[in-house]
């Protein structure tokens, strides 16, 4: 019996590696077409390890197009959403949690109801919004709605936050705590790992965000990473300048896979929870 | 008393205060402007002059509008990537449950491509089905196959998306299956085993009813993301691919809106995405209503 487990566990384990090299093959050969020179891009068969290395073209992006702008307002945006972002969603979960006040619940699942809204649904008014704002082809329609907060984040630390006994704020109450100071020194230290979580999951999210930047995003300096990359794909292309191309694309996925490889155990944590809590 | 309820009408005051920021959110960037694509879809909206009320006559072209069918179309055949996803993420997630060695590393590798940035990959991939230098074509090679060029071709764009697809998020699932399987009790395996069932028994009596909430999280969800796919075939196939064989309804939303300015028109397939979208999570919330959403 047990040897039989064990000639099974080896089956197993062979066919997750080829499934893994599946999955990350083709990352590998993104990493080393920009490595090359542009004749070894189309050697047949092809060429893996590319001799030699070639590191001229990770120079040359950054003077190809605006990669570093791109990397500027990527950060931007993303910075100043989760961070204020963070602080008015965790802000909000403390009160929907922890605080009794008049149609909380009403409000709540009137929240929660609303992520039934898909952006597409709502993109082309709240385009019109901003225009006649004045806002576009600026980074402000991308920042200024996350500021307010968001609600999968609310309803995250909500969950989270019920775990928290009560009667910890209730004595703090009475010893005459300000509601702010309940949730800033009591509150917040307690659910900090799943602030994290929730806040580096957000980052990724606006980090690789499509849709909204190409609507609002013209001026090449003003574009995001994602819209800078896909640009070059456009260009380059044409001149089939692929280890240009897969340059670009490798810098913009670099820094979430950094992110990711270092909080990989509080993603993976976070993404699990809130699947199987639906 | 009078100290309490005056600890209560604070309470009150701060607990509004605390919430009012995503409150406004909601009110000024979600329900305002869908009020708005819902009256903007019975509108000749251009975006420039006048609206005018045209009663239904936008969602009467949309009947008609064959190019709005191929996307709707191509739309539903992408969602095929579903099951394929699920079925794969699974056996994945039943394969890592067994503690076999390197589990840790190869749950990271197969969510790599989740956490990577859609265009990127999107870029990728696109290389990756280059007819003569591709990856993919190279490897069918090696079998002696010779594969097209999958872009380019009618037949294979949606398959060759449909892959993309299956390969960006089965880590996702995988990670979902993996933590509810983890929370699935020994005993039923040892109940079950006592009474001679095999693996696959076991499998179809206890495993898959268990994961059942799980699985059905997934569909839904992967529902709602398979139906706003975009950034692939913008990037991909940015004129919507060999006979629009590739555009997506969100992609012909997005042509309609911000090329052609139809703004009214574009509305009107925003309005028919939503209310699909909303009737697929209403479902959800109700098949749910017992095991999560507490709301005391």
């Amino acid at each position: 019996m047990k040897s039989r487990r064990r000639v099974t566990n080896t089956i197993i384990f062979i066919l997750l590696l080829i499934g893994a090299v599946f999955m990350i093959g083709p990352l590998l050969w993104m990493l080393s077409t920009s490595l090359k020179d542009k004749q070894d891009v189309f050697a047949l068969p092809p060429v893996w390890i590319p001799n030699p290395f070639q590191f001229g073209k990770y120079k040359e992006i950054w003077e190809a197009g605006p990669l570093l702008s791109g990397i500027k307002n990527s950060v931007i945006i993303a910075v100043s959403v989760t961070l204020i972002g963070t602080f008015t969603s965790s802000l909000a979960a403390f009160a929907f949690a922890k605080l009794k006040f008049p149609a909380k619940n009403k409000i709540f699942l009137l929240m929660l109801s609303s992520l039934m809204i898909p952006y597409p649904a709502v993109m082309i008014p709240q385009f019109f919004m901003f225009s006649k704002l004045g806002w576009v082809d600026t980074l402000l329609p991308l920042i200024v709605p996350g500021l307010f907060g968001n609600i999968v984040m609310i309803f995250f630390l909500r969950q989270y936050l019920s775990s928290v006994p009560n009667a910890i704020i209730e004595a703090a109450k009475i010893d005459g705590s300000s509601y702010f100071r309940l949730y800033s020194s009591i509150t917040f230290p307690l659910i900090k790992p799943a602030v994290a979580a929730q806040l580096i999951l957000w980052f990724m999210g606006i980090w690789n965000d499509y849709l909204s930047p190409i609507i609002y995003l013209n001026s090449p300096e003003k574009q995001t990473l994602q819209l800078v990359i896909a640009n070059f794909n456009a260009t380059y292309a044409i001149q089939t300048d692929y280890p240009l191309i897969m340059a670009a694309s490798i810098i913009a996925l670099l820094p979430m896979l950094i992110i990711f490889l270092i909080f990989q155990k509080q993603i993976i944590e976070s993404v699990a929870i809130s699947g199987v809590k639906g | 008393m009078n100290q309490k309820s005056n600890l209560y009408r604070k309470e009150k005051i701060y607990g509004f205060l605390f919430i009012l920021p995503p409150l406004l959110g909601l009110l000024i960037f979600t329900l305002y402007p869908m009020i708005y694509s819902i009256y903007g879809s019975f509108t000749d909206w251009d975006g420039l002059g006048q609206m005018n009320l045209v009663g239904l006559s936008n969602f009467k072209d949309l009947w008609t509008d064959e190019l709005f069918h191929k996307a709707l179309f191509n739309t539903l055949f992408m969602m095929l990537g579903i099951p394929i996803g699920i079925v794969l993420a699974l056996l994945l997630a039943l394969g890592l449950n067994r503690g076999v060695p390197g589990t840790t590393a190869f749950r990271v590798i197969y969510y790599v491509p989740v956490i990577s940035s859609l265009a990127a990959v999107s870029i990728m991939w696109n290389w990756a089905y280059n007819g003569d230098y591709g990856l993919v074509n190279q490897f069918l090679d090696l079998f002696g196959i010779s594969g097209p060029n999958w872009m380019a071709n009618k037949y294979t764009v949606k398959p060759a998306l449909i892959i993309m697809a299956v390969w960006k998020g089965v880590g996702y699932t995988m990670l979902l299956y993996l933590a509810a399987l983890q929370s699935v009790s020994r005993s039923y395996y040892e109940a079950a085993e006592l009474d001679g069932a095999g693996s696959f028994k076991a499998f179809w009596h206890i495993t898959w009813p268990m994961v059942r909430p799980v699985t059905f999280f997934i569909i839904v969800t992967n529902i709602i993301g398979g139906s706003q796919i975009f950034t692939e075939m913008n990037i991909m196939t940015p004129t919507g691919g060999p006979e629009y064989a590739s555009a997506s309804v969100v992609f012909y939303i997005w042509q309609k809106a911000f090329g052609n300015f139809q703004m009214g028109y574009a509305s009107a397939m925003a309005v028919v995405l939503g209310a699909f979208i909303f009737v697929v999570t209403l479902i959800q919330f109700r098949m749910n209503e017992k095991q999560s959403f507490d709301v005391d």
